[in-house]
């Protein structure tokens, strides 16, 4: 008996297959990079799930990204492999300041893909601040600080509560004029999260504490270049 | 029912099957058919005169509006912050109400194990809505990757014509495969894979999310339909457009044939996008002088526009004849 009824149903049998091969090939070198971890390492939106679960659970719908205030959420492009369409963000470049209150992103998800039993800001777990160039850092030169944070040019928002407790304003709308750098410190929006250390005089350094939430509000206000304090995403408190 | 149980195969892959009986009926309209029989020129031309003053892109004029329409309205939600329609066509709230696209959502409950009451509310209200308005009439009337696909088929058409490629068919039965081994890689692997690649999600997030380098991989594909084979992904691929097509099978919007009007001259088969649904306009392979054409049908309505005889027309069951 022969295999193929003609050479048509033979070669399509073969195109069929090589289909086949092409789109499962595309979708399990999707994952590859996922699996070894050559994908970038992403700090997650509010209440996010363990990473793996997260990638798992995540529709890709971009709920999260449409509520959030102030716009910190972004999707992954290519770049994320099997992680794409999933929400990130880039602190530096806009943090979540928490200006929407209620975990709008939370609230957003339709997949529990960001923990629905999250409920307070306090809560939330994306990673930790960390001071990487103490060395940088105003305060601990014992410095002031004076003009727009990130510049006139930076598009971040943030809330500043004494001026409008409902919407966040651009951080280039609001100049500081501190004698010892505390812009850290002073926008947090979590409390006893950070504080200054005393070194020595008028010489300060930031200090996280366990209340750290990971929201990144730290690192984009920092206005050393590069950024004195970064988030370790997904990092959780160690007693030091 | 939206055709019958038989084309419910036939969407999964088979090749449809002369019918094994011929009503009476049905037999006595293809016997006076065969006594009229008219010349070829004479044909031509009474059908030439029947498509003038006829509209020729009617439904599928409807049908463009409807789907830049609600594509524009998740955009602009997001754009203008207008809030109709929030979200992606992956998942969404419209007017508030939980929508998500079930395919999508079957990976994500097969690859994280747990349904979240809010992404359950949301498949049964897209199921209970395509299973009302025609399964598959989602993926013509709504899918942008679908509009993106007919202008990539027009392209491949216009080369097929001057013979600069030609059309490489696959088995219809790989989209069956897909759905299935999609669906197992989710529940073995732990990760939503087809969620990540599905170029209906790339798209629509495109839309409203702004512009992506995963486009350069919708692109791929579509180059792909344009010089190797038409209207691939839809017809070989897409396991969302499947799923539609399921929830489509007790749909009671339809597209029916008329025998008795039928001259047979088939451009209807031409331009459509899954044409082994028409089996039945092919002579002697009606069962009965009105036959509901088959559930992979998307109901775009290209043949409702083409047939010159009105023997294919748009039908409600229980609503109008």
């Amino acid at each position: 008996m022969k295999l193929f009824p003609s050479p048509t149903t033979r070669r399509r049998f073969l195109r069929t297959l090589a289909l086949f091969i092409g789109v499962m090939g595309t979708s399990l070198a999707n994952l590859l990079p996922v699996l070894a971890k050559w994908t970038p390492s992403r700090l997650r939106p509010p209440g996010a799930l363990e990473e793996e679960e997260f990638l798992a659970s995540c529709i890709k719908c971009g709920q999260c990204v449409q509520v959030c205030p102030v716009q910190a959420l972004r999707l992954a492009d290519l770049t994320d492999a099997a992680g794409l369409g999933a929400p990130y963000l880039k602190a530096r470049h806009q943090a979540c300041d928490f200006s929407c209150d209620v975990l709008q992103c939370i609230l957003a998800c339709p997949t529990g893909s960001l923990s629905p039993h999250i409920s307070k800001k306090e809560e939330v777990r994306m990673g930790l601040a960390k001071v990487v160039r103490p060395e940088a850092c105003l305060a601990s030169q014992g410095l002031g600080f004076k003009g727009f944070a990130r510049g006139s040019q930076f598009p971040g928002m943030l809330r500043y509560t004494e001026i409008d407790r409902w919407n966040p304003l651009p951080v280039n709308t609001h100049p500081y004029d501190l004698d010892l750098c505390d812009l850290c410190v002073r926008q947090c929006p979590i409390e006893h999260a950070i504080s200054l250390q005393t070194l020595d005089g008028k010489r300060k350094l930031p200090v996280i504490h366990e209340a750290c939430v990971g929201c990144g509000t730290c690192e984009m206000i920092c206005p050393v270049e590069p950024t004195v304090i970064v988030i370790a995403e997904r990092k959780t408190w160690e007693k030091p | 029912m939206k055709g019958n149980l038989k084309t419910l195969g036939v969407m999964l892959g088979h090749d449809p099957e002369k019918p094994k009986t011929i009503s009476p009926e049905a037999q006595t309209i293809y016997l006076a058919q065969q006594c009229q029989k008219k010349d070829v020129a004479v044909l031509k031309k009474e059908l030439e005169t029947l498509r003038k003053g006829h509209h020729p892109k009617k439904w599928r004029s409807r049908r463009w509006t409807v789907l830049i329409l609600i594509n524009l309205l998740f955009t602009l939600s997001f754009g203008l912050d207008i809030q109709l329609f929030e979200g992606s066509l992956i998942a969404s709230r419209v007017l508030g109400f939980h929508m998500a696209d079930l395919y999508s959502a079957l990976q994500v409950v097969l690859a994280y194990r747990e349904m979240s009451i809010n992404l359950l509310i949301g498949t049964v209200t897209v199921l209970l809505m395509w299973a009302l308005l025609g399964g598959r009439a989602f993926c013509s009337w709504v899918c942008p990757y679908h509009l993106l696909a007919e202008w990539a088929e027009t392209l491949h058409v216009k080369l097929v014509e001057k013979k600069w490629v030609s059309d490489h068919p696959v088995h219809r039965g790989l989209r069956t495969v897909f759905f299935l081994v999609f669906a197992l890689l989710a529940f073995l692997t732990g990760y939503s894979l087809f969620n990540s690649m599905n170029p209906v999600g790339i798209v629509s997030r495109a839309l409203i999310y702004g512009p992506t380098l995963a486009m350069i991989g919708v692109v791929l594909i579509l180059l792909f339909e344009i010089f190797y084979s038409r209207r691939a992904w839809c017809r070989y691929v897409c396991p969302m457009g499947l799923t539609y097509g399921l929830t489509g099978v007790v749909s009671p919007v339809q597209i029916t044939y008329h025998l008795s009007e039928c001259q047979h001259e088939g451009v209807c088969l031409t331009v459509c996008e899954v044409p082994h649904v028409l089996e039945c306009v092919k002579k002697n392979r009606a069962e009965h002088p009105q036959m509901d054409i088959g559930v992979d049908c998307t109901l775009c309505g290209a043949c409702v526009d083409v047939c010159p005889t009105h023997s294919l027309r748009f039908e409600v069951k229980g609503v109008m004849k």
